[in-house]
Parts: C-alpha cells; structure tokens; sequence
C-alpha cells in the first residue's frame, strides 16, 4: 500500500508539474485553443459537484433522504449561506454547526 | 517597498483564504488514514489544494491509481491556462525563472501576479514580484498543513466527530456562489445527477464521466444562451433616453 502511495504522490507531482510548466516553460509554438479555454471555466463547479452530491445524498452507499442521513441538512445549509452570503468560512461553520445539531437530535 | 515584498503583501488576503483549508486538508487527510508524509507530501510537492483534497477522497475510498492520476490531471488543467496567460510576462526571464515560478503557479498567485505585470513593465522587478507572491501562498500552506495534521493527530476521534463532513461543507460552499451563473447551475446539475446515477462504476470513473458530463453541459447552455440572447442591434432599437 505504501508504494502505492509512492505512485499516487509521485504521479500527481509530475501530472500537476507538468501542466505549470506546459506554457511557462515549453509553450513558445503551442496555442491554447478557445473551445478549450471555454470547457475548463466548467471543469471546478462539475468535478466538486459530483464529488458531493454521491456524499450527501448516500452517505453510505444507497440513496438516503430520510432523516438518518444529516450529510444533507449540513451541505444545503453549507450551499444556502455560501449563495446568498459569498462567505465561504461562514457557510462551512454554518453547515458543520447544521450537520451536528442535525445528529445530535434526529439522526 | 522591494518587488519581492511587494508581492507577498498583495498576497496577504489570499494566505488569509487559503489558511483554513489548509488545515482542514492536514487534519481530513489525517483522519482519513493517509500517512503523515504523504500529506506533508502533496502540499509541499503538488501544491494544487483542490486536487489535494480530490485525492484524499479518493485515496480514501481505494481508488486505482491511474484514476486518481487522470482526475488530478482534469482538476489542475486549468493552470496550463495561467500558464499560457503569463507566457508573455515570462518570455524575457532565464528558464531557472521559468520552471522555479511555474511550480509555484496557483490560483490565488495566477491572481495578483497577472493584475501586476500587465501594468508594470519591467520583466525582472515583475519576476521579483511574482517569485514573493509564490513563495507566501507556499510557506502559508505548508504551515496551515501542519496545523492540520497536528489537530487531526490530537483529536483521534475527528472522523467519527463528522471530519468527513468538512470535505462536503468545503466543496459545496465554493460552488454555490457560482451558480448564479445559469451555465455553470446547469453543469453542476448535470455532474451531480450522473455522479449519483454512477456512483457504483469501478475505479470511481463515475467522477470522471459525471465531470465530463457537466463540462459538456455548461459548455453547450452557454452556447444555446449567446445564440438565442437578443442581439446588439436588436436591443439598440429601443427608445433611447
């Protein structure tokens, strides 16, 4: 498993590396082309999203909207105050302090 | 004030920003079982927070290697577009410069470094400027990380306390505020709907197909919406005051 883990660190070393220096360092013939430049303003929001959604809606595997599953009160509350506030630090505090009452007396 | 020092202050609210995550990145990866150096590891060596907290997930729940390779690549491609856009700025500067500068290349520097040299022209002040910028995002992140990781070993109990929460809360409070931008709403949308309907796919290549599916999406709303938004001359029709 620790080499493995070797690999993994390594890996992501040269794949993040390289793609600093593409242009920097290789990118005197190379062109960046529109479509491309377009697709990667999509590539955050889509990547964490299906991150979240698989963790909040089935916490453990299946899909979960009862009241078990706290991961969805904490994360729409989480999502509501950083929407209307732009306050990232505020809405994380607010979801963990909705995801512990939630668990604390519900779930 | 010297270039160098210059750049570190202008960097200031970002190494503010940037602090809490760095600690939640030391303590989540910690309680999710990575190893200390390792989590030393990719905040000294991959220096790309998103991509550092991608792979903790997916180091967690077992992912294959090249997965975790190929979802680091899709995560961190955005740099190769700083990259392009400093290009210009950089052409002038000896290659130690050029691969020293790109290493440290992230978000927040790819910020306030571009701001600068697009107003000041010197190449080498403007070098100075960035290296300052740099390398106050990186010892910030080093320091913020070890917090982290001391706080995730003092507190054993931290993922049952709910630390696996934290990586929801975080991710959900960065892209909600973007979704006020319909295009953006609609990827997220579609990303989360395939990610859940994937979600059993071996080696989680649901993430990376829900991910696609997202960029895709956004990608073909916000040509739908320039193609059917009025255009120019249609809206210069209308009365003037």
């Amino acid at each position: 498993m620790t080499g493995d883990l070797v690999w993994v660190l390594l890996g992501m070393v040269v794949v993040t590396y390289g793609i600093r220096l593409s242009f920097l360092v290789f990118g005197h013939g190379l062109a960046f082309p529109d479509w491309l430049e377009r697709a990667l303003r999509y590539v955050p929001a889509a990547v964490l999203t299906a991150l979240i959604v698989p963790m909040a809606l089935a916490p453990q595997g299946a899909v979960d909207l009862t009241w078990h599953n706290a991961y969805l009160p904490g994360s729409l509350v989480a999502a509501a105050v950083a929407f209307t506030t732009r306050h990232t630090l505020g809405a994380i505090v607010s979801g963990f302090v909705a995801y512990g009452l939630w668990r604390y007396f519900l779930a | 004030m010297r270039p160098f020092f210059a750049g570190a202050r202008d960097t200031f609210p970002m190494l503010v920003g940037a602090a809490p995550f760095g600690v939640i990145f030391g303590a989540l990866a910690v309680a999710t079982g990575l190893p200390v150096w390792l989590t030393l590891g990719l905040s000294a060596l991959v220096f790309g927070g998103s991509s550092q907290f991608v792979a903790v997930s997916l180091i967690g729940s077992g992912t294959a290697v090249p997965v975790i390779w190929l979802t680091t690549f899709v995560v961190n491609l955005r740099h190769a577009l700083y990259s392009a856009t400093l290009l210009p700025h950089a052409r002038a500067l000896s290659a130690r410069w050029r691969w020293a500068l790109a290493f440290w290349l992230t978000d927040e520097t790819f910020a306030v470094v571009e701001n600068r040299l697009r107003q000041h022209a010197d190449v080498q002040d403007g070098a100075r400027y960035w290296l300052g910028s740099s390398l106050a995002m990186y010892f910030n992140w080093q320091v913020w990380t070890v917090v982290g990781v001391l706080l995730g070993q003092s507190v054993p109990g931290l993922a049952s306390l709910g630390l696996d929460f934290a990586m929801v809360a975080t991710f959900a409070a960065i892209v909600a505020p973007q979704l006020r931008h319909r295009p953006t709403l609609f990827a997220a949308l579609v990303a989360g709907v395939v990610a859940l309907l994937a979600r059993d796919l071996p080696y989680k290549l649901g993430l990376m197909l829900a991910a696609s599916a997202g960029v895709v999406a956004g990608v073909v709303m916000e040509a739908w919406a320039a193609h059917t938004a009025p255009s120019p001359s249609a809206t210069s029709k209308e009365p003037s005051t």
